[in-house]
């Protein structure tokens, strides 16, 4: 086994780094060391990435697994794997966020004995643990294909239906309850954000995004793995994208204009400057590419407005998260660096654990089709051998 | 009966006696340097504040329908019926969402410790149910922060703007804020000056309601979207089945 060290390992373990002592400040300085939240900002970037924006980013699972299993879009199969592997990741890297910003994440369990109903925070808590194993499930097929175990496969695909109905049920309902979570805070978030539409919202652009993120992760891993690109099946992610925006873009639109707010967000305020750059990376740039169809049609065109509208909706994320409450606390919240630091870690951990699984397991078609044949010509004992043979090349 | 406090600015003389008390009562530290911090902290439940010769005091509103009490995901908040809203330090996971849900800004949180807790006035609980005062409205020289019945606090605030209406405002505030609170203010001057959240602003509504709306449609909601989402799954898949099974057919009539 040979170790080259490139530019993208160097990057990769200077943040591994940076975020392992982040980490450290973290558990044994406490929150106040660690972060520049306050009483009067008790959430910071943590929240604000991590958390909502990471939910949002897995959102391509749910969003994949409706059209192909419960529309019965055949023509997306091929990227079913990788949105499942992307949401399962997500979520994982999520509930490890959630373990950095929970003051006694080692009382996380209570969730699950003193439960408080009327909590939106319970209701999303519960959402996520049940749809992190629902994507666990969804999941395992990968492995037990790996492995050559045919009969658990056959377990899994009797109870398919059951899962994908879970699954997006799930979904649905903490999706959505994320922007709920917010309405408890009329006095607070500025009225540019805080709308009694906001779980509405947050259901839109995960879908959004969902088909975003399938297109930018496509896109990534043909180019990182020499795979081919299946461009047909971009073309028709672009197309729902697009509808997709502009379901978006009406509802914000209607919000505004149901709450006469019209007037105000065009006139320049330190909260419009960040509106404006929200709509402008998430609505107008993709609309406005994806409407040509000349851009419709090509992997880079579509690659380009698909990163535009994750960068879009990240900014609408963090502008409620943060954006909006700087004039109700009267002063700014900029994160710590070790903030940043051990986001930026998760987000390496993400790409390197996809990147991983995309290596040793099953998740792209043609990798499928190389495995299972490789699976039919050799036994089963000395499959794992040479496929590990070519670990960390 | 449920319990309330009130207190009432005018009558103020900025002895912070209360502050001390309330900090022997919770056994926080309490000396010159906490007495001279004029914010509320994880360790200064309570804090009077001075503007030109006037006073105000801040502490938890313990309102009837308390915002921190709904959002706690385990419920670590809650209403008692005499009043008090406390806080279980078991329960709680540190996710800090009564900090960001409460309307007068007063979970503080233990920034520093490792195993923090959410600090805020609980209204002396042992002690109001034991049948004594706060601590706080014991030690009052003036008889500023008083301790009572909640209605007769009430009615106590209305009788004195209407025997002073050149001392006070006409409003008791706290009577319908979010739905009303178990602390009372009377002044002078608007409180608002002094940090409270302007009336108009946070309006009469309990805050619970705005995430309430939402949640008690979820109960409904998990059936309806689960037929609809296994309707759709047996429409789409039902047309394969029959494709097949009409593919079949033909194959067999053909042999």
């Amino acid at each position: 086994m040979k170790f080259k060290l490139t530019f993208w390992k160097v990057i990769f373990l200077v943040i591994m780094g940076l975020g392992m002592y982040s980490t450290f400040i973290r558990y044994f300085y406490g929150l106040g060391a660690v972060s520049n939240m306050t009483d009067q900002f008790p959430w910071g970037l943590w929240i604000g990435f991590d958390c909502l924006c990471g939910v949002m980013l897995a959102a391509g699972g749910f969003c994949i697994v409706g059209a192909v299993y419960l529309f019965n879009v055949e023509r997306l199969h091929s990227v079913v794997r990788p949105a499942v592997l992307t949401a399962f990741l997500g979520y994982l890297l999520f509930i490890v966020g959630l373990l950095f910003d929970l003051g006694r994440p080692w009382y996380i369990w209570h969730q699950l004995i003193y439960m408080n109903p009327h909590s939106v925070m319970f209701e999303v808590g519960m959402c996520v643990m049940a749809y992190t194993t629902v994507l666990f499930f969804e999941f395992l097929p990968n492995v037990f294909e790996r492995f050559n175990l045919q009969a658990p496969i056959k377990w899994i695909k009797k109870i398919y239906p059951v899962l994908i109905i879970a699954g997006i049920l799930l979904s649905t309902l903490h999706q959505s309850s994320l922007g709920s979570l917010y309405l408890i805070m009329p006095s607070k978030l500025h009225p540019f954000w805080y709308t009694p539409a906001l779980p509405f919202l947050f259901f839109g652009s995960a879908i959004a995004v969902g088909l975003a993120m399938t297109i930018f992760e496509s896109t990534q891993s043909a180019k990182a793995f020499g795979r081919h690109l299946e461009l047909p099946v971009l073309v028709e992610l672009g197309g729902a994208l697009l509808v997709a925006l502009w379901v978006n873009a009406l509802l914000r639109f209607e919000d505004y204009f149901h709450r006469g707010l019209l007037g105000q967000i065009i006139k320049p305020s330190y909260e419009a400057y960040f509106l404006w750059l929200e709509l402008a990376l998430a609505f107008v740039i993709p609309i406005t590419m994806l409407s040509f169809k000349k851009v419709r049609l090509s992997p880079g065109g579509l690659y380009l407005a698909s990163v535009f509208t994750v960068l879009g909706f990240i900014t609408n994320r963090l502008n409620i998260a943060l954006i909006g409450f700087e004039t109700y606390v009267g002063h700014h919240y900029l994160p710590k660096w070790t903030e940043f630091s051990v986001t930026l870690m998760i987000i390496a951990m993400g790409f390197v654990l996809f990147g991983l699984a995309v290596k040793y397991l099953p998740i792209f078609p043609e990798e499928r089709h190389a495995l299972s044949q490789r699976l039919r010509t050799e036994t089963a004992p000395v499959v794992a051998t040479p496929v590990l043979g070519h670990a960390g090349d | 009966m449920s319990k309330a406090l009130l207190y009432d600015a005018t009558m103020c003389i900025g002895c912070k006696q209360c502050e001390g008390a309330c900090a022997q009562q919770n056994k926080l530290p309490y000396d010159d340097k906490v007495a001279a911090e004029s914010i509320q902290s994880a360790h200064k439940y309570t804090v009077v504040l001075t503007k030109d010769d006037k006073f105000m005091r801040r502490l938890c509103m313990h309102c009837e329908k308390p915002a921190c009490a709904s959002v706690c995901p385990v419920g670590a908040f809650h209403k008692t019926k005499e009043g008090p809203v406390v806080y279980d330090v078991w329960k709680c996971i540190g996710c800090r969402y009564c900090m960001v849900a409460c309307a007068f800004a007063q979970p503080k949180y233990e920034w520093q410790s490792l195993n923090p807790r959410v600090r805020k006035c609980i209204m002396c609980p042992d002690r109001v149910v034991a049948g004594k005062q706060t601590a706080c409205a014991e030690i009052c020289p003036t008889g500023a922060t008083k301790f009572g019945e909640r209605d007769d606090l009430i009615k106590e605030a209305q009788d004195r703007i209407r025997q002073n209406p050149s001392t006070y405002l006409p409003r008791i505030y706290g009577l319908n804020e979010v739905g009303g609170t178990s602390v009372f203010i009377l002044s002078g001057v608007k409180v608002e000056e002094y940090g409270y959240p302007a009336s108009a602003k946070i309006g009469d509504t309990p805050i619970p309601e705005y995430t309430g709306r939402v949640m008690e449609r979820i109960p409904d909601f998990i059936p309806v979207w689960t037929l609809v989402l296994g309707g759709i799954y047996w429409v789409s898949h039902r047309r394969e089945e029959v494709a097949a099974a009409e593919a079949d057919e033909k194959n067999g009539s053909a042999r």
